[in-house]
């Protein structure tokens, strides 16, 4: 989506159910939903958008298993080839020795790797301006936004009858 | 419409609030100007906090000398406050982590606050081990990194290693778990600010908008944060127990010692998340998100914990009088009745009788009572730490080298310095960043809010009413 030039018509309710149930019509007329809202996570409102199940936790395996073999591999190599010393009779490869740091390291990379992954494929991170709709969105209103930028008029007017039909408390347009 | 509650819960969140008035009640406190209470707070801290750093610059321009440790015991007041902090710093994720996992909703309502506290004592307790290096400037010795003297590498086979690991991954993760939960909470501020709040609020709330796709990778996240912070919260009073466990030290040799580190941890985190809630919900008028029922929730983990130590401490004994090893009975035959008895004594009295109290209802939901008692088992906990450390080195194989150790001026100034540190993060906090998870409140509103299910609740059908 380029910035500046999307004229989206959005319209508020005042709870979740009345998102749920016009989000549900709007699947049943076939309206194209650019973007849901809302002020804290609505339950059940992925399966009506179509959202496939994030894959995060999968990312996140794979920073973790990253981070089991650095600290691993990293402390055989110190202590078996780059500066093999004896501590107390054990031998250099002392495996039960290393399993504390490379659990921190697990839980390190995966934890790192995960919230970056979140703010980068998210769009989101320190100087990112937001593009807010409505001030209320954050506080007590949830809002589904469509894409009227190329959009017949007598669309936009299906839009707006269906904003209304659904009790939406406001409809208004912007351009982000 | 109200979602099916079994009809033993009981609300949490009281006062019949729509979702505008949470925003409000919790955001309020961030846009007006602090309190007369508030400012004698943080000046008080400020002063304490400026005398801990004229400690510790004494401490590093004069040396360790200034303590009041010796060759005997080498280990005091020092690593008794990191052990005693590490231990405070372990509620806030334990709340948001495995009270997340467990769906506890009661958690919403003291996460935020539990998490900040978290961060603030595991920078207070990390302090401790700097300085006690003696050598603060060499401090990055500890990190194993390429380096030109060798290279020479740390010993990861070391506890005291492990811990630099351990303590730095947990301030890590509870960091950003803390700050991801801010995310979405910073920019409904943002969205009622105005001018330059409105500039620095949108920077830190990094472009939220509350896409429905962005909410959920953010449980997601959350989620797998929790699963992953679960292991660590316990590991990392683990590799502080094993600081003690590895070593063969009479009394330090045991293999007690992480699951009783651990509960004595949650024990000192929720006892200290209680002392700050308390007056938290009062000064910025939070009692109807902080209720009496968050607060019994609270004291019922205090008192499963608090028994487990008060376990621990008698299996401790036992087992060493069934050891039939001498050197193993004296050591707590010296701590119960030796030259520190005292301490032993106020460790009894606060970790292990005291909390008793709460298998009365009545106490549990006495918000003074609980008050005294957190203030108690801080108390409590700190004597444990000393007992352990202290007492245990004072009488080591060699009566020769027996010796007695009382803290200096210093070692008492960085500890209230701590303290003054850790307060006036603390304070700021409520000022700068809602200290309720304003988002997490409302998700659980019609589940837990007093208008939806307890006695007050309305049967007809209920909106949240626009404003």
């Amino acid at each position: 989506m380029k910035e500046g030039n999307t004229t989206v018509l959005f319209g508020l309710y005042d709870d979740e159910v009345d998102l749920l149930n016009a989000v549900k019509k709007a699947n049943e007329a076939h309206l194209d939903i650019l973007d849901v809202y809302s002020p804290f996570p609505v339950h059940g409102l992925d399966p009506l958008l179509g959202l496939e199940e994030s894959r995060l936790h999968i990312a996140g395996f794979v920073y973790g298993s990253l981070g089991t073999m650095t600290a691993f591999g990293v402390m055989t190599w110190v202590f078996t080839r780059d500066w093999p010393i004896i501590f107390g009779g054990k031998p250099y490869w002392s495996v039960p020795a290393f399993i504390p740091i490379t659990f921190e390291l697990t839980v390190l990379f995966a934890a790192i790797g995960m919230v970056v992954t979140f703010y980068t494929i998210c769009g989101l991170g320190p100087g990112v301006k937001a593009e807010v709709l409505d001030d209320r969105i954050t506080d007590d209103k949830f809002c589904i936004a469509y894409d009227v930028s190329n959009m017949a008029s007598d669309k936009i007017s299906e839009l707006k009858s269906f904003f209304s039909g659904t009790g939406a408390s406001s409809v208004s347009t912007k351009v982000i | 419409m109200s979602a099916p509650v079994a009809p033993v819960r009981l609300p949490l969140v009281e006062g019949g609030k729509s979702y505008h008035d949470i925003t409000e009640d919790i955001v309020s406190p961030t846009e007006n100007a602090p309190g007369t209470a508030w400012v004698i707070a943080f000046l008080i801290s400020v002063v304490t906090l400026g005398f801990g750093l004229f400690c510790i610059f004494w401490t590093i321009y004069m040396g360790i000398g200034t303590w009041g440790s010796n060759r005997t015991i080498g280990w005091a007041w020092d690593i008794t406050n990191f052990v005693w902090w590490i231990g405070i710093g372990h509620a806030g994720t334990l709340i948001s982590a495995i009270l997340l996992l467990f769906r506890q909703k009661w958690r919403t309502g003291v996460n935020r606050a539990a998490e900040a506290m978290t961060i603030f004592a595991v920078m207070c307790a990390g302090l401790f081990p700097l300085i006690h290096m003696g050598r603060i400037w060499l401090a990055n010795f500890i990190f194993p990194y390429p380096n030109t003297r060798g290279p020479l590498w740390v010993n990861f086979n070391s506890p005291l290693l492990w811990d630099v690991f351990a303590i730095s991954t947990y301030f890590t993760v509870s960091l950003l778990f803390w700050y991801t939960g801010l995310v979405p909470d910073f920019a409904t501020v943002r969205d009622r600010a105005k001018g330059i709040r409105k500039r620095i609020y949108a920077f830190l709330a990094f472009g939220w908008t509350g896409k429905a796709k962005h909410w959920q990778r953010w449980e997601s996240l959350s989620l797998v944060l929790a699963g992953i912070a679960t292991p660590l919260v316990l590991s990392v009073h683990t590799i502080v127990s094993f600081d003690f466990a590895t070593s063969v030290i009479p009394g330090w040799h045991t293999t007690i010692f992480p699951p009783y580190f651990v509960a004595g941890a949650i024990f000192s985190g929720f006892a200290m998340v209680l002392t700050l809630m308390i007056i938290t919900r009062k000064v910025l008028n939070l009692q109807e998100y902080i209720t009496v029922e968050h607060i019994e929730s609270m004291n019922k983990v205090i008192v499963a914990t608090g028994s487990i130590v008060g376990v621990a401490y008698l299996t401790e004994l036992f087992v060493s009088w069934y050891s039939g090893y001498v050197y193993e009975q004296f050591a707590f035959y010296n701590r119960a009745a030796g030259i520190y008895w005292w301490s032993y004594f106020g460790m009894m009295l606060c970790n292990v009788i005291s909390p008793q109290f709460f298998w009365i209802k009545k106490l549990r939901r006495n918000i003074t009572f609980t008050f005294f008692m957190s203030i108690f088992i801080n108390i409590g906990m700190w004597f444990e730490r000393f007992v352990i450390i202290a007492t245990t080195l004072a009488r080591d194989y060699l009566p020769s080298s027996w010796s007695y150790y009382m803290p200096t001026w210093v070692e008492v100034g960085i500890f209230v310095g701590t303290m003054g540190l850790f307060f006036t993060l603390y304070l700021i906090f409520t000022r700068v960043a809602p200290v309720v998870a304003i988002a997490e409140v409302k998700s659980i509103l019609k589940t837990a809010g007093d208008q939806y299910i307890g006695e007050k609740a309305n049967d007809g059908d209920h909106k949240n009413s626009a404003h």
